[in-house]
């Protein structure tokens, strides 16, 4: 088991927002994590990430405890945070985005290159010296991905990365996400978009009202068709 | 302000330039060119505490009203390293190199120890933190050298003067024209070309998603806090050859700090450099237009900025 949350609460200041979500993550899967906007995707992630941490529950890596580390720290062990608003560094050039999410200590994954990412993301090369702040919302989203990249993570924790994007874009980003998953990256996909990520996912998790509804495979949940159309469709 | 070698205000001027309006039959140019290096002089050291004052701020959000203090440290500290090595070659330079790391470890200490609890906090507590720091270290200071005056004479090599036109020169005010810019490149260089500064320009921008990419943003913050000490003390160690080591001169340095950080931007290195020479120019030459208001000019020019760019002359207005 890579990446195992149990039972965690999170919550902003007075307001909850999760209540006991559980996840599992074997290496090299791609897990979707569906549910509609406010649910608490998003804080789920961030959890992980230990930018919100929980305040009861556990999240072990690997088999040890994280809970309570800080952020960078836990992005040293191996977890990379490709966060919902992309927050592309503004001031910085493409290269200098990448450039800073070098760790100089930290977990050895497959080893991630400046050449390496230019080959799986080809728009950001011409573009390298173009500042953060005057990317398209697709060249930044693939940015903010080969970002997390640099810093050779074992798990990529991707939030919405479809959202507000061209249907086109899409697309492009999906064959992305696919070349990483071939490559054995392992995955939590964050989405409301569910055919994007359905045809990603070895696995899914619903959430509703900060609560795990459903959990299984693919296919279990496009024939578990009560859940489908009650969590998904409208 | 501190007076520069060459007082403005002394026996030349008070034959050429009566105080009123009754503008000056000109001086003669060569001395408007002395006047304005002095100027010149004085905003080198004014860029010397305010970029540090506008990186502290532009990085970690802290408005640093201590940051005059630790210049006037720096001060105290040198004329005490100079009074301990005075038999030792060299020995102002000495001085220089270790009030300035002393300050900066003062920097850090207050940064690591009380700085870090309020980040999260509302900035009134920052504020006041710093604020009740000026307290405590002009307390502290008055404790240790009491309230005498103190001067440091220049070092050997420099002591003596140039000739500019008929006019003399100190040469240890020629030698900090040309140190402003070099610390300014250095900076420039730092911020823009080494991988240090650009964590440190994205910590500025976001500091939770440089954290979430594996920086220790805590260890970056204590790292600018310091090289800004350290800044503030150098510059009150360089400045204490040419200008009084008094209590006070930690309040003088703050206002005029900030309001070279007002003109040229809060959090903008040029912009810091561009308002260092204006203020300096200002005060030089307005002493000899109305001697007695001169440092109403810079207070009009600040107040110009505010109402037409109340952001700054290179600042940007809306930075986070």
């Amino acid at each position: 088991m890579l990446l195992e949350v149990e039972n965690i609460h999170t919550a902003y200041g007075l307001s909850r927002v999760l209540f006991g979500v559980s996840i599992k993550i074997n290496a090299g899967e791609v897990v979707a994590l569906l549910g509609r906007n406010g649910v608490g995707k998003t804080t789920t992630l961030r959890s992980i990430m230990g930018l919100n941490p929980p305040h009861i529950g556990s999240i072990k890596w690997r088999g040890r405890e994280i809970v309570g580390l800080p952020p960078y720290e836990i992005a040293r062990r191996g977890i990379a945070f490709v966060p919902e608003d992309r927050r592309i560094f503004s001031d910085l050039t493409v290269w200098e985005n990448l450039d800073v999410a070098i760790k100089s200590s930290g977990a050895k994954g497959p080893d991630w290159t400046l050449e390496r990412v230019f080959a799986l993301f080809p728009a950001l090369e011409p573009i390298r010296g173009r500042r953060g702040g005057y990317l398209s919302g697709g060249e930044q989203q693939m940015l903010t991905i080969a970002r997390a990249l640099m810093g050779n993570p074992q798990l990529l924790l991707l939030d919405e990365p479809s959202e507000g994007l061209a249907p086109i874009v899409v697309q492009q980003l999906g064959e992305q996400i696919s070349r990483l998953k071939q490559e054995g990256m392992t995955i939590l996909l964050s989405e409301q978009n569910s055919e994007f990520s359905l045809s990603l996912s070895d696995k899914v998790y619903i959430l509703e009202k900060g609560e795990v509804r459903f959990e299984g495979s693919v296919d279990e949940f496009i024939q578990d068709e009560e859940t489908y159309r009650s969590y998904l469709t409208v | 302000m501190f007076a520069t070698g060459t007082s403005p205000c002394a026996s030349r001027k008070g034959a050429t330039a009566r105080e009123g309006f009754v503008l000056m039959s000109l001086p003669d140019p060569s001395f408007l060119i002395i006047q304005a290096l002095n100027g010149l002089t004085n905003a080198m050291f004014l860029f010397l505490i305010a970029s540090g004052l506008s990186i502290i701020f532009g990085v970690l959000g802290v408005l640093n009203f201590a940051h005059g203090s630790l210049y006037m440290l720096g001060a105290y500290l040198t004329h005490q390293c100079v009074s301990f090595f005075v038999d030792v070659p060299g020995y102002f330079w000495w001085a220089v190199i270790l009030a300035s790391l002393a300050v900066a470890l003062l920097g850090g200490v207050i940064e690591r120890l009380f700085l870090r609890r309020l980040y999260h906090r509302e900035e009134l507590y920052q504020l006041l933190f710093t604020y009740a720091l000026v307290l405590i270290l002009s307390d502290l200071a008055k404790l240790i050298w009491g309230t005498d005056q103190f001067s440091v004479s220049r070092p050997a090599i420099l002591k003596g003067a140039v000739e500019i036109f008929g006019q003399y020169f100190p040469k240890y005010n020629v030698v900090i024209i040309f140190l402003g810019p070099c610390i300014a490149f250095l900076f420039w260089f730092i911020m823009l070309r080494t991988r240090w500064g650009r964590m440190i320009r994205a910590a500025a921008l976001d500091r939770e998603t440089l954290g979430a990419l594996g920086v220790n943003v805590n260890l970056l913050f204590t790292v600018v806090f310091v090289s800004g000490s350290w800044l503030a003390g150098l510059g009150g160690a360089l400045v204490s050859p040419v200008s009084a080591i008094v209590p006070g001169m930690d309040v003088e340095i703050i206002i005029n700090a900030f309001i070279v950080v007002v003109i040229g931007g809060l959090g903008s290195f040029w912009g810091t450099f561009l308002g260092a020479l204006i203020v300096g120019q200002v005060y030089s030459l307005g002493i000899l237009v109305l001697p007695r208001l001169s440092m109403v000019f810079i207070y009009v020019l600040m107040v110009l900025v505010l109402i037409i760019r109340p952001w700054g002359l290179l600042g940007r207005s809306l930075q986070r």
